[in-house]
């Protein structure tokens, strides 16, 4: 059986297949959604806000909460990446049993699901800090920050978008020749030096990239904001952190489950969704460039 | 000459707090992780502790607008009204009782009267729904990755593996609102199923999720096979699919085993997916045609309404207890196997 | 070693030197002078990076070194906990086999090291660039373009980029490994013409494969194998006459 010519040609042809099905199910799903909410998408979409009970007007208010929340998760979020990837590649010797840890601490926090991050949420940033916060600086009666909000939710997605960052920028990092190091400390730059004046600026790449990709992460993912933040409908856009917001991928979410009459607002549906498979798309598509770049220099 | 003060060894204020600093937030992965453990526990304990309700000072959670059990099947014909009174019976709750006997029994009806907290169904649930998954995903993803690094053209290889990896960056909440609007209906057309939204129609929706990730781990793993291996094994005459199917697989098996893994792990803590395309109906069956209810779903779904502090709440915290352990468990295992194919490959040369 | 009457700069005493469990360096004794090149030759293997990149504790980077006896610069036993190896690098400059300039412009190449130590004055950067580009005799094929990037420059170029900026930073000390082993004959010859110009102001140490590169510039001459130091003595002695059988065997190319 091991030299059966059919044995050859169902491997190749098999192989081949899957991969090709898998491209016909990528392609179905973007078609259906392209073709669904074409009709409804336009800038009128784009910059009202939902009318009558939501079964007209656009999304702007969920766009402005998507974008906001992204914002916020990426101003914590990439610096504390940045410098987590910073230790791991300059620092830490590679048998330390503390990076060792915190290795491990990356990838565990990498398959750690999405809703155990709500959870998370609301448990330590609502719970405790938000209602450590109001005891300490409230009047005891009104809650502000012991509920979801905005902030909560971006911090919860800063946390769960961590590792996307660390990795990143670590494997661009560890592209910056050994050479480039060892000239700059042989010119007695300290370590701090080195990182700062030749390792980072030739990581750059890299550190786009992980902010990207942590955003397009973030911008799609909905089960961590489901208690942290997210709302149905708001009149208001949120006008400070402690405010909730309203949000693509929820919006999505909740007007396919259950608003009273799914037919009727079947273009809105596929309009939010298309407009959010365009911007994560965008994104990712900007992660593989700047990643496609980064290692055609790499390789020079 | 200059040499004495080579000994004065200068105390870099910057450069020791750079140090500090830079180790201090690297540890914050580290803690965050421990956070999660204690947080997401402790917030489960007390069904364990006590009898007593517990007493948490926080009020009630009104605002947020959210759906909770589904009509069976028919997720979308569910009235806003109905809604509305269950959520204000939800408010007026009875503190239930969770002893072991409540958790391990076979109902999930968490706002009834007498609520009863069965988590059997919820585990088969889940149990389920990523089983159907990974049987797709696995050999879909594994075969065309095999296909990726060992037949394809570099030209078609190089168009092939971003757009697979596109799929990685679906949103899930797009894929479960196709999965609801379209496969849902075609499932149903195609196998006249008695309930539009069901397992089998979450398992494939999930696939779309899983298949990026065994696709890619296990290309990986299979390029990682050496050189000089495979080419030990075309120079004795083999053919380039004697090789893939007999030197290569084998060679890769961990790390595709690995792939696997994180891939189940994906499945079992996905969320939105199975919140929107399996009906979620707590169901104790094994047809895969029934709807069913996730755990991940569970706590998506019912989180937003119920009392801070109350039995239901603590339960909650307790099923994202055992998913989070669930996935620390299938990532370490898989993490064992991914390191072992990285000591091969560096030995390997 | 008792052909010179110079001052000792570099004197090492019993050095070992493990990577892990592996010992690369075993028992080296030597006294480098002043003024003098000293040019390190040997069998691939035989230790001669490591042996050079234990006198600016470059091995320091690398996991699992461990160094066992003194390595002595003026007197300053350098790995004493004591010493600052920031500084002790500064004093020490190194040149490497593969040229390796910043992907920056040929000014900020060699502006580099001054930059570090706290210098952002325009002017006296501008000089210090200048006279070190001169000093590694690039200046002219240079000065038109400094703005250029160092890595636009021929290897040749590059090599003595790395040079002048090595120098930039007023070290005492260069240590060259192997620096002319990737350039072309002319290439060569430049910075053989470079090393032979520094001799008065540094003391150089160069790790060299070519028999006739350590003849033509060295003053005296290390052998290495298998991590010992065999025989060490003037350049001209050990190419005519060593007093090792290893020695000669080596260096007429009879090793085997
Ligand atoms: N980073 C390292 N880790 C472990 N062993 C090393 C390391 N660097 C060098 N060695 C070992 O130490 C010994 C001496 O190496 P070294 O690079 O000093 O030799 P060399 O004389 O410079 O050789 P060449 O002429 O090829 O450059 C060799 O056996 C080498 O394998
Ligand atoms: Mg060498």
């Amino acid at each position: 059986m091991r030299n059966a010519p059919w044995l050859g040609t169902l491997t190749v042809v098999g192989s081949g297949a899957a991969a090709l099905t898998i491209i016909l199910l990528v392609v179905v799903v973007m078609a259906n959604i392209l073709i669904g909410g074409w009709d409804t998408l336009s800038w009128e979409f784009l910059s009202a806000a939902p009318t009558e009970g939501m079964t007209a007007g656009g999304v702007f208010p969920a766009i402005v909460g998507t974008f906001l929340r992204v914002i916020l998760m990426s101003i914590v979020g990439v610096p504390i990446g940045a410098i987590t990837a910073i230790y791991l590649s300059e620092y830490a010797s590679q048998r330390s049993i503390f990076a060792r840890f915190i290795r491990f601490a990356v990838n565990t926090l990498a398959g750690v699901p999405a809703i155990v991050f709500g959870l998370f949420g609301l448990g330590f940033f609502i719970q405790f800090v938000g209602g450590g916060m109001d005891r300490a600086f409230g009047d005891g009666v009104e809650l502000r920050w012991a509920q979801p909000n905005l902030l909560w939710a971006s911090l919860t997605m800063a946390l769960m978008t961590l590792p996307v960052v660390i990795v990143s920028v670590e494997e661009a990092m560890r592209n910056v020749p050994r050479e480039l190091r060892e000239a700059s400390l042989a010119l007695g730059a300290s370590r701090w030096q080195t990182v700062y004046k030749v390792v980072l600026p030739n990581s750059i790449t890299g550190l786009l990239t992980g902010g990207v990709l942590a955003v397009s992460r973030g911008a799609g993912e909905v089960a961590p904001i489901l208690f942290t933040g997210a709302a149905y409908f708001l009149p208001h856009l949120p006008n400070s952190l402690s405010d909730q917001f309203m949000e693509l991928g929820y919006h999505i979410y909740v007007m396919s489950t259950q608003s009273p009459d799914v037919e009727a607002t079947m273009g809105i549906q596929y309009a939010t969704t298309l407009v959010l498979l365009l911007l994560t798309f965008s994104l990712n598509f900007a992660a593989v460039y700047l990643r496609y770049r980064m290692r055609k220099r790499a390789i020079a | 000459m200059r040499s004495s003060d080579l000994y004065t060894r200068k105390f870099h204020v910057s450069e020791f707090l750079a140090e500090k600093l830079i180790a201090a937030t690297a540890f914050l992965s580290f803690a965050v992780i421990i956070l999660i453990f204690v947080f997401v526990f402790r917030e489960a304990l007390p069904i364990f502790s006590s009898s007593e309700p517990a007493t948490h000072d926080e009020a009630v959670q009104e605002e947020v607008e959210t759906y909770g059990e589904e009509a069976l099947g028919e997720a979308s014909q569910l009235r806003a009204a109905e809604e509305k009174e269950r959520r204000a019976g939800s408010i007026e709750h009875v503190e239930g009782n969770a002893s072991l006997r409540n958790l391990l029994s076979t109902d999930w009806q968490p706002v009834s009267g007498e609520p009863k907290f069965g988590l059997l169904p919820l585990i088969v649930g889940s149990l389920k729904v990523s089983l159907i998954a990974i049987l797709l995903a696995a050999p879909l993803a594994i075969l065309a990755a095999l296909y990726t690094s060992t037949f394809a053209p570099k030209r078609v290889k190089e168009i092939l593996k971003p757009a697979i990896e596109i799929l990685a960056g679906f949103p899930s909440v797009v894929i479960g609102f196709f999965a609801l609007i379209v496969l849902a209906t075609f499932v149903q057309d195609l196998f006249g199923t008695m309930y539009r939204l069901n397992a089998f129609v979450g398992g494939v929706a999930l696939s779309l999720a899983v298949i990026p990730i065994v696709y890619t781990i296990a290309e990986d793993a299979i390029a990682a096979v050496p050189k000089s291996m495979t080419e030990a094994s075309l120079a004795l005459g083999a053919t380039s699919w004697q090789t893939a199917l007999f030197v290569t697989l084998p060679a890769a098996t961990p790390g595709i085993f690995a792939a696997v893994l994180l891939g189940v792990g994906r499945a079992f803590g996905e969320t939105m997916i199975v919140l929107m395309a399996t009906g979620n109906a707590a169901l104790m069956t094994f047809n895969v045609t029934d709807p069913v209810r996730t755990m991940s779903a569970t706590i998506g779904a019912e989180m937003a309404e119920v009392v801070f502090g109350d039995t239901h709440y603590n339960v909650l915290f307790l099923i994202g207890s055992i998913l989070f352990i669930f996935t620390f468990t299938l990532n370490a295992v898989a993490e064992f196997y991914i390191r072992r194919r990285l000591l091969r490959k560096f030995r390997g040369g | 070693m008792t052909t010179s009457m110079d001052e000792t700069r570099i004197r090492t005493e019993g050095l070992n030197l493990f990577y892990g469990p592996k010992q690369a360096l075993k028992s080296v004794s030597v006294d480098l002078k002043k003024s003098r090149v000293t040019a390190l030759i040997g069998p691939s293997g035989c230790g001669k990076s490591t042996f050079l990149r234990a006198l600016n504790r470059m091995n320091d980077l690398i996991d699992d070194v461990h160094v066992e006896g003194k390595v002595l610069i003026e007197g300053v036993d350098i790995y004493d906990p004591k010493v600052d190896v920031v500084e002790l690098r500064k004093r020490v400059g190194m040149i490497f086999q593969k040229s390796n300039p910043f992907p920056k412009s040929i000014y900020e190449n060699v502006a580099y090291g001054p930059r570090i130590n706290g210098v952002n004055d325009r002017s006296k950067l501008d000089e210090m660039v200048e006279r070190s580009l001169r000093q590694a005799a690039l200046w002219d094929e240079v000065k038109d373009d400094l703005t250029k990037s160092g890595l636009a420059l021929s290897g040749g170029q590059q090599q003595r980029l790395c040079i002048a900026r090595a120098m930039a930073v007023n070290p005492e000390i260069l240590l060259m490994d192997e620096p002319a082993s990737a350039l072309d004959p002319i290439a060569t010859a430049k910075i053989e013409e470079l090393i032979y110009q520094l001799k008065s102001t540094y003391t150089i140490v160069i790790v060299t494969h070519n028999m006739q590169q350590a003849a033509r510039v060295s003053d005296d001459t290390a052998f290495f194998y298998l991590g010992e130091l065999i025989e060490m003595d003037e350049t001209k002695k050990m190419f005519t006459a060593p007093s090792k059988k290893q020695t000669e065997d080596y260096v007429t190319g009879r090793f085997g």
